[in-house]
Formats: structure tokens, C-alpha cells, sequence
């Protein structure tokens, strides 16, 4: 929407366009002329104001008219669209578009009528605006915003008398327990969100893990048996007590969601991991320590487990310990065994709070 | 001074006298005709990067109009129910209330779909437009006196839309959403001392709880747009008493604001443009689909989809997230300070605020009392320019970390290169940045002053009688040699002799003494090309006799 004409070339070119009939050249200068005499770099004053054909011939003038008002009558038209496309088009028509491809009938059909009412409405006031509203630039003065000296001394004078007239800087008493009210008031409000939400206590430390918790698997429910787990696979799995239908299901899961993975006994580096897991089968919080989004993409071949959100990767094979990325400290293991049913099972919840750290955690 | 061709004929239709006599009735109630005196053929300058702000403006309008739209559908509820729309995969999964809401007003509500993509391109250009109208701001210097504080409020909106976006894209619950409010929970455990407890009193329990996405809603739909309603009606009412800046040219000077008045030509101008904001929103909500939030299904916190990218803006603090080395510490007595998340925590903000306050570091420098109107060229003040470009580049080179596994993908590179390459880009590249941009502005101004004297190339050879071949400069127009070295240079701070007259030391003030120091680097002879005087011009031209 910038001017079409350059102020600092139109002297020049104006006085060669001749298709400009002579009584619409270009009016004098509007300031600074005098100057230019005897500075080369004074400042010329606006540049005259040069006329459009619009301004000048009628018929260009009638053809933006006639353009605008083409503009504003397609707008209407699509505005007509949007509304028989609403009744006619079933919400649940899957339409082929070249090139986007196969998109929702209704959403492209409303979508591109509103976007054209709306576009031709604009596309025809600034063409309205361009070609047949005067397009003769205005100056205007500022003016310094601070006051004058004069107004300074009266205000401040008067506000001298308002608040002598209050007496607060003479009577201190009032002036003083006033303040300490209003500081004090605000507490209400503050003490008021008390009830937001319960103190942090050890929930962050608990889990829904308890000696003997029967190991599930995450998708299927069904308890686990150690030849489930198989080598170079990964098992997403949760406590047998947990049930998606549980008013706080998200919460015990956020904490107590664990893979098992199976490694041979001699590739586990960390005896202590080993010690904790059943037959190489090891079971880790699969809650990534950084942020708490599930470090669930398994490498089998090097026993990484990679968390897509912030790409920290811990070798699974030692302790779950961090190789990289920007999680602090290891992914906490869960000590399993094999009840009496023969499946697995939890030895205890774990040792450590799953999850990100916190300045509790110790 | 009226054009020929300007229609006489509105008053014959007896029209004016009904408008009038609502005018006269709201008048004698509101006063309209002096506001109307003062402000109605008020002149506004045109400039394509005029324009930045009316986009922030009308997205702004458009996001407000498509939200309320959405309020009427969406469920605010994190209560669990099992789907039974017509999103035939969801069928039958328990899902929270506000996801199954944001479903059916996708499937089930006709055109819902549509409001929801204008609602979310719409704020995306919002951010995307505050960013770059701020830049136009911070470039062209137009942030310094008078409009100190206006810069603040468009600064406190900024920031109020990063907030805003956050939470209305966790609103809808599904699996990305969910990783962003679990991002924003483990970067507020990370907070020493009091992080649990915020973490509790936000969630209204442990994560993710009942209560975030209704808490969220009310923040998202009430809060954030209240305060920024106000604060943009307070930014337009401050433009409108500042009057806007316009660039320094033949006739536009300080004292003076030159340009078309506000009625009509203005509002058509940007009436229209808000009509044509919004039908290229909603051309491009019917045609390219953002945020399809039932592809992955509802949120879980025990499930991930891959490459989880929060939206644009967001990018930013991402990368910061992701180029930290998982520092933590326990501390004596059983702490934890985890500075992967403290750290980003305090750089965030930090370089925002950095930005927020380089008008007060600037004026501090030049103690400069006068009001500026003239919206400066970013290459006459290299030094500012420069500080602008290196805090783009610390940006962007945290976006692209914020995006380092998608780089490693496409383009086969390790991510380990790539988050050590942004760790000392980080560092090291802003640093490069400022001296190559100031190197450019100096160039730039070089050419400016060539051009003052010696003319514009004219793409021309002549031919001279002893055969060499020379291009033909064409002298300046009296406009342009105006418009070139119509800009001041500012001399550099001295603080004088370290000794008065009688030979007494003067005590210098040694913050005066780091004031001097950037004053040079500002206004030095490094910093900037001193712009030919009159004299050197009279000399040259002269000296050359011919100039046609
Ligand atoms: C909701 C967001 C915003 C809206 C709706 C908005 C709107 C506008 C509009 C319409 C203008 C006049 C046209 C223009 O100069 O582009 C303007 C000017 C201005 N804006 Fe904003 N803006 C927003 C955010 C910001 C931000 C983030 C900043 C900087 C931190 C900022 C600082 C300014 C300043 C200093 C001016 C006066 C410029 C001048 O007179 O040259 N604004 N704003
Ligand atoms: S949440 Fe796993 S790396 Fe950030």
C-alpha cells in the first residue's frame, strides 16, 4: 500500500510527461523553496502533488468505479456461496483438491467463499481508496508533548494546596496507619489462593508400585510372564492395580509407567542393575528425567533408550545412565521378581522419585 | 485543495440531516464533535512497514472473534468421557471432555473446523506480526522519546501473546498439548525452593490433575486477552497522540507528520486491509490444515508421538531446553538445583527483557532530551542496528536448536553436532553478527555519501576524447540529496580534561566514564561515516563544472 510516487524522483520525471495535459501540471512547490538558493542539501518542501489518470480522466475514473464496485458485488456473491454451501454440503464429504489432496468437503467449500467476501470487501476499499479518494498527502504539525513551564508551576502548585489541604504530610499518624492498611489488605487475596491446590508432601515420591504389584502389560492388561519379555524388544507395562477408568489414573500413571527390556546377562554393565532386574529382564521408569515426556524409542542394538522430546538417550545397559541430551540423572529402576503365579512383579515402589527433578528431590 | 472530478451531489439526497441529528443527540452526550475536530482528518504517513502494525491489530481482532465463537462449543473439562461423535477411529475411546469437545467442534459443528484454522493461523500471524512490527520499531529507532512507554506496552504485549498462544495450544488436551503443559510443569519443579508448591497450586494437585485446562481456560479466554485489550486500546490511543513516526524525506520533518488523513482515505485504506488480513486467513484455514489435533488422539502422560514441536514462538525457549547439558546439582543438605531447565528459565526472559530495555540503555547513553519523530535508517546507527541483528541471531540460533532433530533428519546430521554447533553458535555467533552488520551499515552509509557527491551511477559510458571510458554520474535531485543527509550525526561524549583550568583533578563520575565509552562506540569514528558537509558539495560540483 506504499505511494506509488517516489518524492524524491517526481520533479524530474514530471517535466517530461507529456500525456498530462497543461492545466493539471503540477502546482508550485509548497515551502522551502527560498532556501535551496544557497544550500545544497536544504530541504526542498513537499514535492508537488501529481494527479492520477483518475483525477484527471473521467473514464479511468468511471473504470476504478466500475472495478470496485465488481469487487464489492463478488463479495456478495461469495457471502450467498458460504450460505448454500452450509445447507448443501454434508459436514462428512471427504473431497479430492488438486494439489492439496483429499480435505474435508464443507471446511474448503465455506472456508474459500468467507475468505473471498471477505478479501473482495478489502481488495475493493483499498482500490476505492487508491484510485478515486484524493491522494494529496497533508502535513500536520506536532507539538512538543511536555508541558510549558507555566502550566508546570500552576500544576504543581495546585496539587501543593491539594495535599496540604489533606493534611497528610503534616498528620503523620494518618498518613502512616493508611499505608499499612493498604499493604495489608492484599494478603486477603493472597491467603485467599491457599486452596488452589494440596502441599507437595512426598507425592512426588510415591508411585502406585508396591511390593508385589503385578507387572502388566500397558496395552493389553494381561499380567507378565518372564519369557514375554524377549530380547531386543521393548514393553511398555503399568501396575495391575492401576485402571484406565480411575479418577486419577493420569496422575498414578504419570509417575508409575515403566518398560521392561530383556538383555543378555553379560551385556548389563551396572551389577546393581542387574542384581534389581529378573534373568536380564530390567524394568525402569520410563519417564524421561528431564521434563517427563516418555523416553520410549529403543535401540536394540545398543540398548539406548532415546526420548523424542529433548533427545536425551540412557543406556539401559548401565543403569539407565544419561549419554547425552539434557537430562540430569538416570532413569530410576524398579527391583522386580517372579511371584508364586510365576509372573512379574514389583519388589517395592522405587528407590528414587521418577520423573524431573525438583528442588526436594535430593 | 479538491481534485475536479470530486463528487458534489450527497447532501441533495437529504441524507446528512437524519445522521446529523444522531450526531447532535450523541454531541451533547459525549462531545464527539471535538474529538471528531481533532482527530477525524488526523494524518496517518504510509510505509509498507507501517503495515507490521495493522496486521498485529487485525489478527488480533480476528483471533478475539473466532475465540468467542469457540467458547460457545468447547468443554473446558478435563472429566473423562468415551467418544460417541461421528470421528469414526475415536470411537469408543476415553478421552478428556475438552478434546472430545475440540473433535466434535471439527466433525460435528459445520464450519467449526474452519473457525478453529482461522482461530489458530490467526494467532500465529498475531505473534509473527508483533515480532516483526517490533523489529520495524527497534530498527528505525522508533522506540525513543516520546514513545518510551509505548514501546513497553507493545513489549508487555509480546509477552502476553506468548502466554496467551501457550495456553489456548494446551487447551485442546490431545497428545501434543499434553507435552506442553508436562514441558511447563517439569520446568516449574525445576524452580528452587518454592517449585513444588507452585507446581501443586497450578495443577490443583499432582500433574496433570483436574483442574489445569479450566484454570488454563479461564487464563486463555478471560485474562490474558482482557489485560491485552486494554493495552493495545492504550498503544493505539498513545499512536494517535504521538502521532506516528515517518522517514526523514523532502517536506517530512520533525516537527511534522505528512501523510493522507484518516478520513477517508486512512480508514479505507485500513479498513480494507483488515478485510484482506482476514480473507487470506481464512483462504488459508480452508486449504492447508494446522494443528490436527485427532490424528495422534488424546493426551496420556505415559504416551509420545516423535518430533513433538511446540508452536513457532515457542521454538525459542525450546532450543534453549535442548542445547543445555543436563546439569544437576545436589546441594549440602539434600537439594537439588537442576540448572538443564534453571537456566533456560533465567536466559528466556533475560533476552527478552534485554530487548525490552535497550530504549533506556540507548537514552542513558545519548542523554538525549529532545522528542524524536524521524524514524532513522538502521544504517545510520550501525551500533543499534548491530545490537538488534546479534539479538536476532542469539533467536534464531536457539530456534534452530529448538529444532535439532528435525535438522538431523532431513539433512543426515548428527545431533550431537548440531547441539554443539548451537551451544557455541550461541555464544559466538551474535558477536559476529554485530560486527558484521555494523561493517554493512558503514558501507552502506559510504555509498550514501559517494552518491551525495559524486551523483548516481547511470548505468552510461562515455567515451572520453583521449579513449578511456568513464560511466556518467548523474547529480542528485535537490529531493534526494535532502532525503540523504537530512539525518544527524550525534559527536561522541567527551568528559574533558581530567584536570579543571587550574591544573586541580576533577573527580569523573566512573559510571560517566562507561557512559564516554559507549558513547564512542556509538557515535566514534568507527561507528560512524561523517556525511558530506555543504562545503565538500559546493567544492566537487564546482570543481566539475558540467552537471548536465
Ligand atoms: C497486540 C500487539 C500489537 C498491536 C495490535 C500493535 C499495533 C500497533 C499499530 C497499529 C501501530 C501503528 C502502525 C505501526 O507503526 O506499525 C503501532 C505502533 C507502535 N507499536 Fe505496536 N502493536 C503491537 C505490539 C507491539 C510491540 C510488541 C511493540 C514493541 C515492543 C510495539 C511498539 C510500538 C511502538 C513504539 C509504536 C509507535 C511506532 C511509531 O509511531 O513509529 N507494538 N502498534
Ligand atoms: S523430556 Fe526427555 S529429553 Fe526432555
Amino acid at each position: 500500500m506504499s505511494d506509488d510516487r517516489d518524492p524524491t524522483t517526481s520533479s524530474q520525471e514530471t517535466e517530461t510527461r507529456k500525456d498530462v495535459s497543461d492545466d493539471h501540471l503540477p502546482g508550485e512547490r509548497r515551502s522551502g523553496e527560498l532556501a535551496v538558493l544557497d544550500d545544497p542539501f536544504a530541504d526542498p518542501g513537499l514535492p508537488p502533488h501529481e494527479h492520477r489518470r483518475q483525477d484527471i480522466d473521467e473514464r479511468a475514473a468511471k473504470r476504478s468505479e466500475r472495478t470496485v464496485a465488481l469487487l464489492f458485488t463478488v463479495s456478495m456473491l461469495a457471502t450467498i456461496g458460504f450460505i448454500v454451501a452450509y445447507v448443501a454440503i454434508p459436514i462428512d464429504r471427504i473431497v479430492y483438491i488438486w494439489p492439496i489432496g483429499h480435505i474435508s468437503g464443507l471446511n474448503f467449500a465455506l472456508g474459500t467463499t468467507l475468505g473471498t467476501a471477505l478479501f473482495c470487501i478489502g481488495a475493493g476499499a483499498i482500490h476505492w481508496a487508491r484510485t478515486l479518494m484524493s491522494d494529496e498527502e497533508r502535513s500536520e504539525e506536532r507539538h512538543a508533548v511536555a508541558a510549558t513551564p507555566e502550566v508546570k508551576a500552576h500544576v504543581l502548585e495546585e496539587f501543593r494546596k491539594g495535599a496540604e489541604e489533606s493534611g497528610i504530610g503534616r498528620r503523620k499518624l494518618v498518613r502512616n496507619t493508611m499505608l499499612g492498611a493498604v499493604a495489608l489488605v492484599p494478603l486477603s487475596g493472597v491467603v485467599l489462593l491457599r486452596d488452589l491446590g494440596p502441599l507437595p508432601e512426598d507425592k512426588l515420591r510415591k508411585t502406585a508400585w508396591r511390593e508385589g504389584s503385578v507387572i502388566v502389560n500397558e496395552n493389553t492388561g494381561e499380567p507378565l510372564r518372564p519369557e514375554d519379555i524377549v530380547v531386543g524388544s521393548l514393553t511398555q507395562a503399568m501396575p495391575d492395580d492401576l485402571d484406565h477408568h480411575d479418577h486419577d489414573f493420569h496422575a498414578q500413571i504419570a509417575k508409575a509407567a515403566v518398560m521392561l527390556v530383556r538383555l543378555e546377562p553379560e551385556d548389563i554393565k551396572d551389577p546393581r542393575s542387574a542384581e534389581w532386574g529378573h534373568e536380564g529382564i530390567l524394568c525402569f521408569s520410563k519417564i524421561c528425567t528431564h521434563i517427563g515426556c516418555p523416553a520410549t524409542l529403543y535401540e536394540q542394538q545398543t540398548h539406548h533408550a532415546l526420548c523424542p522430546c529433548h533427545q536425551s538417550t540412557f543406556d539401559l545397559s548401565d543403569g539407565a545412565r544419561v549419554l547425552f541430551g539434557p537430562a540430569g540423572h538416570p532413569l530410576p529402576q524398579l527391583r522386580i521378581t517372579v511371584n508364586d503365579d510365576g509372573y512379574l512383579a514389583a519388589l517395592g515402589d522405587f528407590e528414587e522419585p521418577p520423573g524431573p527433578s525438583f528442588w526436594e528431590r535430593g | 485543495m479538491s481534485t475536479a472530478t470530486e463528487p458534489r451531489k450527497s447532501t441533495a439526497r437529504g441524507k446528512a440531516p437524519a445522521g446529523e441529528k444522531v450526531a447532535d443527540w450523541a454531541d451533547g452526550r459525549l462531545g464527539i464533535y471535538s474529538l471528531a475536530k481533532a482527530n477525524m482528518r488526523k494524518i496517518f504517513p504510509d510505509h509498507w512497514s507501517f503495515l507490521l502494525g495493522e496486521i498485529c491489530l487485525f489478527s488480533f481482532i480476528i483471533v478475539m472473534l473466532t475465540g468467542v465463537y469457540l467458547t460457545l462449543f468447547f468443554v473446558p473439562s478435563m472429566g473423562h468421557v468415551e467418544y460417541t461423535g461421528s470421528f469414526e477411529p475415536m470411537q469408543g475411546v476415553m478421552m478428556s471432555e475438552a478434546y472430545a469437545s475440540t473433535l466434535d467442534i471439527s466433525f460435528d459443528v459445520r464450519g467449526g473446523l474452519l473457525v478453529r484454522q482461522i482461530h489458530h493461523w490467526a494467532a500465529l500471524l498475531f505473534v509473527v506480526g508483533i515480532f516483526m512490527h517490533m523489529m520495524r520499531v527497534f530498527f528505525t529507532g522508533a522506540f525513543r522519546k516520546p514513545r518510551e512507554i509505548n514501546w513497553l506496552f507493545g513489549f508487555l504485549l509480546l509477552v502476553l501473546a506468548l502466554f496467551t498462544g501457550l495456553t489456548g495450544y494446551s487447551l485442546p488436551d490431545d497428545l501434543l498439548s499434553g507435552v506442553g503443559i508436562r514441558f511447563m510443569e517439569g520446568a516449574i519443579l525445576a524452580v528452587p525452593v518454592v517449585g513444588t508448591y507452585i507446581q501443586m497450586f497450578l495443577f490443583g494437585g499432582e500433574f496433570p490433575g483436574y483442574d489445569i485446562i479450566p484454570r488454563f481456560f479461564v487464563v486463555h479466554v478471560l485474562l490474558l486477552p482482557g489485560i491485552m485489550l486494554g493495552l493495545v486500546v492504550a498503544h493505539l490511543i498513545l499512536i494517535v497522540y504521538h502521532k506516528h513516526t515517518h522517514y526523514a524525506g523532502p517536506g517530512r520533518t520533525n516537527d511534522n507528520v505528512v501523510g493522507m488523513p484518516l478520513l477517508p482515505v486512512y480508514m479505507a485504506k485500513a479498513g480494507g486491509f483488515f478485510f484482506l488480513v482476514f480473507g487470506v486467513i481464512t483462504l488459508i484455514a480452508a486449504t492447508v490444515t494446522i494443528n490436527p489435533v485427532w490424528v495422534l488422539g488424546p493426551y496420556r502422560p505415559d504416551q509420545i508421538s516423535t518430533n513433538a514441536q511446540p508452536d513457532w514462538y515457542l521454538g525459542f525457549s525450546e532450543g534453549l531446553v535442548r542445547m543445555m547439558p543436563g546439569w544437576e546439582w545436589v546441594i549440602p543438605g539434600g537439594y537439588t538445583l537442576n540448572f538443564g531447565l534453571l537456566v533456560p528459565l533465567i536466559v528466556f526472559p533475560g533476552l527478552l527483557t534485554a530487548i525490552a530495555l535497550y530504549p533506556f540503555f540507548e537514552s542513558w547513553v545519548t542523554k538525549d532530551p529532545r522528542e524524536h519523530h524521524i524514524a532513522e535508517r538502521p544504517r545510520n546507527n550501525p551500533t543499534r542496528t548491530g545490537f538488534g541483528m546479534a539479538w536476532l541471531t542469539a533467536f534464531g540460533v536457539c530456534m534452530l536448536a529448538g529444532g535439532n532433530d528435525l535438522w538431523a533428519i532431513h539433512f543426515h546430521l548428527s545431533i550431537n553436532a548440531i547441539t554443539w554447533f548451537c551451544r557455541i553458535g550461541f555464544f559466538v555467533l551474535p558477536v559476529v553478527a554485530f560486527f558484521v552488520t555494523r561493517r554493512i551499515c558503514l558501507g552502506l552509509q559510504r555509498r550514501d555519501a559517494e552518491k551525495v557527491l559524486h551523483g548516481r551511477e547511470s548505468g552510461i559510458i562515455k567515451r572520453l576524447p583521449h579513449g578511456e571510458f568513464v560511466e556518467v554520474h548523474e547529480p542528485l535531485s535537490q529531493e534526494q540529496l535532502y532525503t540523504l543527509t537530512a539525518h544527524e550525526q550525534q559527536k561522541p561524549l567527551e568528559l574533558g580534561p581530567d584536570t579543571d583550568k587550574n591544573g586541580v583533578r576533577r573527580p569523573v563520575n566512573p559510571l560517566e566514564r562507561v557512559r564516554a565509552r559507549f558513547s564512542k562506540a556509538y557515535f566514534g569514528e568507527q561507528a560512524q561515516i561523517t556525511k558530506p558537509t555543504r562545503e565538500e558539495y559546493k567544492e566537487i560540483t564546482e570543481g566539475h563544472g558540467d552537471h548536465h
